[in-house]
């Protein structure tokens, strides 16, 4: 019973992670893209449980569907309607076929790559303890093992605000493009 | 382990990254070729947890820690990207960005 518990779950998130994937990319209002990449992070989320990695799926939840998608809309609202209307695929017919070539290929090498690599010992997953993947073994392992990650990654957060800030700050070139479009409008 | 066997996680994740593939590809806005390109880095994070799990080791999922943060900065230069360039009013389309073509 339990088996078939998690086995319905696995199946409705992965539905759920590949339909709303394929929703982003068919959307033609970001909006409503983001809103479906919500929902598609959700059901990783969902995934990383099942697959026994609590504090990754905790994680997901709070940064990605959360902080991340949330400032995704924020900017989607400041753009307004100039982030609609984009056309949906552009370029030649031969590039958007190619594009779609391109992304089976890569969707056949990957699964031919890994079945090629480790498609014997697929099927028998180590056992492991109650405990794997909670914020505890993870926190340990941060301030142990992989330090030194955990470091880097702080400093790239802190290259990415910086750059964050030197990106939102107004340039002269803006200000010039203001003034010359106060001067239409008065005139 | 309960449910399905890691090759169906794999799978999955082969899927997304090729839906995102295609997405980054197809699209012409920047701010779906950005949230295609989550879904890669996402579907990428899924087979690191599938081969945590696989080999009983936390070394995947501490990578997909790594992973998320560099998404998140990813997104903060990238958004960045765009508001400036909606501020400069050019187009939304990554066709007509083409200033640096040699």
């Amino acid at each position: 019973m339990g088996d078939f518990l998690v086995w319905a779950v696995w199946i409705l998130a992965a539905a759920g992670c590949l339909g709303s994937g394929l929703a982003v990319i068919t959307f033609t209002n970001p909006f409503y893209s983001a809103l479906a990449l919500i929902s598609n992070l959700g059901s990783l989320a969902v995934l990383f449980l099942l697959a026994s990695a609590e504090f990754l799926a905790a994680a997901q939840v709070l940064v990605y569907a959360g902080a991340v998608m949330v400032m995704f809309l924020f900017v989607i609202a400041y753009l307004g309607d100039r982030s609609e209307g984009v056309r949906l695929s552009g370029g030649p017919s031969w590039v958007r076929i190619g594009a779609v070539v391109a992304a089976t290929a890569l969707l056949v090498e990957v699964v031919v790559v890994i079945g090629m690599a480790a498609g014997d010992r697929l099927s028998d997953p180590a056992q492991v303890r109650g405990s794997f993947g909670s914020p505890e073994e993870i926190g340990r392992l941060f301030l142990t093992d992989h330090l030194l990650a955990f470091e880097i990654t702080s400093i790239v957060l802190l290259v990415a605000a910086v750059g964050g800030v030197v990106l939102g700050s107004r340039s002269r070139a803006e200000d010039e493009l203001d003034e010359a479009e106060a001067a239409r409008a008065g005139a | 382990m309960q449910g399905p066997e890691i090759a169906w996680y794999l799978v999955v994740s082969a899927l997304l990254f090729s839906i995102g593939t295609a997405g980054v590809l197809l699209r012409r806005s920047p701010l779906i070729v950005l949230l295609s390109l989550e879904i890669m880095l996402n579907a990428a994070n899924l087979a690191l947890i599938s081969f945590a799990r696989l080999h009983g080791d936390h070394d995947g999922q501490i990578f997909a820690l790594a992973v998320m943060a560099v998404a998140a900065s990813e997104v903060v230069v990238g958004l960045g990207l765009i508001v400036a360039i909606a501020r400069r009013r050019l187009d939304l389309d990554v066709d007509r960005l083409r200033v640096l073509r040699g």
